[in-house]
């Protein structure tokens, strides 16, 4: 009898000892982040600038604090957001390789973004490109839109075929239907739109400007925020739509819900960052096999822990001291994330399991 | 008693597209009460997991009103509901990195606050669901590497810990081995009883819902349901009407269902021993017309058992055998239908 409290509390003692860890491992890949590029500062130089003191050299307070650092922070959030939207989106299609990537979500998101920048010809400038196009907040909403279309399509489908493979393989279909469009877009598209896409396409989280940090920070911050609050109604939805409605949750409308924010989630960081591989499908089963459960309570900020340092780990070696300029991140995200998720197939016994 | 659940004339069925819809059963007018279990019979097809899905919210009823506690199952919200009636559907969900406790925990769900905590009372109530299904000691193990039966168990235990006066099953007996259904049964008997819950489960396993069940509700395509208890079913024939099939009948005496083959040869058994019955069975299952000995014409073929040797004695043709085992003699007699010749020289006769 009072042995079940005690394991619960052994459990929960590990859990937060596990979270502590990761953590730490995030602020120090945090700190690398920024300390670390392209440009050598010492290390004495780099504490200055962090503490507020600044530095003799003007060009490193400036690499420090208005590049390397919104980049870090970008990469942090990024890297939740899509841990977060693939665990929704895991727990919605009870799929264990369902993710943003995986299912055409991205690809929605990418279409949204292609049609404005080279279909309507939004206006993108020549040298600091980016930051224009990122800031364009017609942008944004285009791509968030693709994203909930694309999601709702995969929502329906997946109503009507209750079978996962079927909603897999027609999530991938999409995916390529839509790539297919943009390809179109691309066809017809002036070669300086299609530059921009096309480098906007290879993922970056150092497109978001200081200027722009903000906004994007608190969209991410608000849906994370929004997604710790469904934890409930998506445990009870690992169950199916029916045992979760008889635990007395208004399924279509969480399901809803569920859509919305995973839209939300991967439609900002993909208009900012370009359509970023792998994480959304991997982050979470790094979570659920690091804590051994598949409690959303725990996995949620398990998945933004995660996903956050996983995103800093990439964003660190596409930028490793050495090469002239920054790798394409989606190159890194494919082949750390590619593996991991060979192995979650591999290793898994429970790959009956639905999620 | 009380009455848990009332329908009156309900209609389920399913909304096709173009609007129409396709009407499975209509004017059903059925009552559940506390402290009962009922089964729901039928072949595949009759019907019964929309009943079941119509009773649980699922699904909408196609008409007529079906009331829980006096109160119409539309004026339930979906948090009112979880707190009335809990269900085990036929499938389990297969959710990894997940232990039996956290199983079960979701029966408290209905219950706890926004996040889901549980409180103190709720991990009692849990505990007490896992004892009386008896898995206390599954707690730890992780839900995936349980077998079926226990997969069963630990959605009823989910249900138990729910609380609800109102329990669905949907096939709990289905894909499990013979202990593994009695077992079940038993144990949604002692709850149906000792928690005065009212019980409603789908099965094929007619002969273990005879026993079971303290009401049946019969259905069929196209037939009314037929309600009532056990033994006056079988009485009066309706159970019978139900499952009555080209090969199979019912044996009201026995309350088995027997398969007729077509009669190779009649062959008398004479006495009563409990040996006798099994050979019945097995001459039954041969294709052989069983009589029992009716006092007139000495028959042709006969078998007796000889209680001081412990054989079966076979008299056939005016020679008697003897035979130790049934596989014996039904090894000769199916001889020696082939090839007559044989039946002179038996080559197994017993002492």
């Amino acid at each position: 009898m009072s042995s079940t409290p005690k394991t619960i509390q052994f459990e929960e003692k590990h859990r937060w000892l596990k979270m502590g860890i990761i953590v730490f491992l995030g602020m120090v890949f945090f700190l690398l982040n920024i300390a670390l590029g392209s440009v050598f500062i010492p290390f004495k130089e780099f504490f200055k600038i962090v503490f507020g003191l600044g530095s003799d050299k003007l060009a490193w307070t400036n690499i420090v604090l208005n590049a390397r650092l919104p980049q870090a922070v970008t990469a942090l959030l990024a890297g939740a957001a899509l841990g977060a939207g693939g665990l929704m989106m895991q727990t919605l299609f009870r799929n264990p390789l369902a993710g943003p990537s995986v299912l055409g979500v991205s690809s929605g998101a990418s279409l949204g973004v292609a049609i404005m920048i080279l279909f309507l010809g939004v206006q993108v400038g020549n040298i600091n490109m980016f930051s224009q196009f990122a800031g364009n907040f017609s942008i944004v909403i285009a791509a968030i839109v693709g994203a909930v279309m694309v999601l709702l399509l995969i929502g329906m489908l997946a109503g009507r075929f209750k079978n996962n493979t079927v909603v897999l393989v027609m999530g991938i279909m999409i995916a390529y239907a839509v790539s297919a469009i943009v390809g179109v877009l691309q066809f017809y598209s002036l070669k300086e739109d299609l530059q921009t896409f096309v480098i906007w396409g290879l993922g970056s989280f150092a497109n978001v400007p200081r200027g722009q940090l903000q906004y994007f920070s608190i969209a991410i911050i608000g849906g994370l925020l929004l997604t710790l609050l469904i934890s409930k109604p998506l445990n009870a939805m690992l169950l199916g739509e029916n045992y979760a409605r008889n635990l007395g949750v208004n399924t279509s409308r969480i399901r809803y819900i569920i859509i919305l924010l995973t839209g939300l989630l991967t439609a900002v960081v993909t208009a900012y960052c370009g359509p970023i591989a792998f994480l959304g499908l991997a982050v979470p089963h790094l979570s659920r096999n690091f804590f051994k459960t598949s409690d959303h309570l725990v996995n949620i900020p398990g998945v933004i822990l995660i996903g956050g340092l996983m995103a800093l780990v990439c964003n660190l070696i596409a930028r490793l001291p050495g090469y002239d300029g920054a790798l394409p991140i989606n190159a890194i995200t494919s082949i750390m994330g590619a593996p991991v998720v060979i192995w979650i197939i591999i290793k898994r016994t429970d790959f009956r399991a639905d999620v | 008693m009380n009455c848990v659940l009332k329908t009156y004339d309900l209609s389920i069925g399913y909304h096709l597209k173009r609007g129409e819809d396709k009407i499975l059963h209509r004017n059903i007018g059925l009552d559940l009460y506390g402290g009962e279990i009922t089964c729901l019979l039928g072949p595949n097809g009759s019907g019964k997991s929309t009943l079941i899905r119509t009773f649980s919210g699922f699904q909408a009823a196609l008409g007529g009103d079906l009331l829980i506690n006096e109160k119409s199952l539309n004026q339930y919200s979906a948090k009112e509901l979880s707190k009335v009636l809990s269900v085990v559907l036929t499938e389990h969900p297969v959710v990894g990195q997940m232990n039996v406790f956290s199983m079960v925990a979701f029966g408290r769900s209905p219950y706890t606050g926004f996040l889901g905590k549980l409180a103190k009372e709720d991990y009692h109530i849990i505990e007490k669901a896992l004892e009386n299904a008896g898995i206390t000691e599954l707690r730890n193990r992780q839900f995936q590497s349980l077998s079926d039966g226990e997969r069963q168990k630990v959605f009823i235990a989910k249900s138990l810990a729910q609380e609800t006066p109102l329990m669905f099953l949907d096939e709990p007996t289905a894909f499990l081995d013979f202990p593994s259904k009695v077992e079940i049964l038993q144990l949604l008997r002692k709850t149906a009883w000792e928690q005065n819950k009212a019980i409603l489960l789908s099965t094929h396993d007619l002969n273990l819902a005879l026993q079971f069940a303290d009401k049946i509700w019969l259905m069929g395509q196209d037939k009314p349901i037929v309600t009532g208890v056990p033994e006056d079913l079988v009485l009066s024939g309706k159970f019978a009407n139900y499952f009555d099939h080209k090969n199979i009948s019912f044996d009201k005496t026995t309350g088995t269902f027997t398969f007729d083959a077509a009669t190779k040869q009649a062959i008398v058994v004479s006495g009563q021993h409990i040996k006798l019955d099994w050979l019945k069975k097995a001459l039954h299952r041969k294709g052989f017309e069983v009589l029992n000995e009716n006092g007139g014409s000495e028959p042709l073929t006969l078998v007796r058992f000889n209680l001081e040797k412990d054989v079966f004695e076979l008299k056939l043709d005016n020679s008697v055998n003897g035979f130790n085992h049934i596989e014996e003699l039904i090894e000769f007699l199916l001889g020696g239908e082939s090839n007559t010749t044989s039946l002179a020289t038996p080559s197994r006769s017993g002492s």
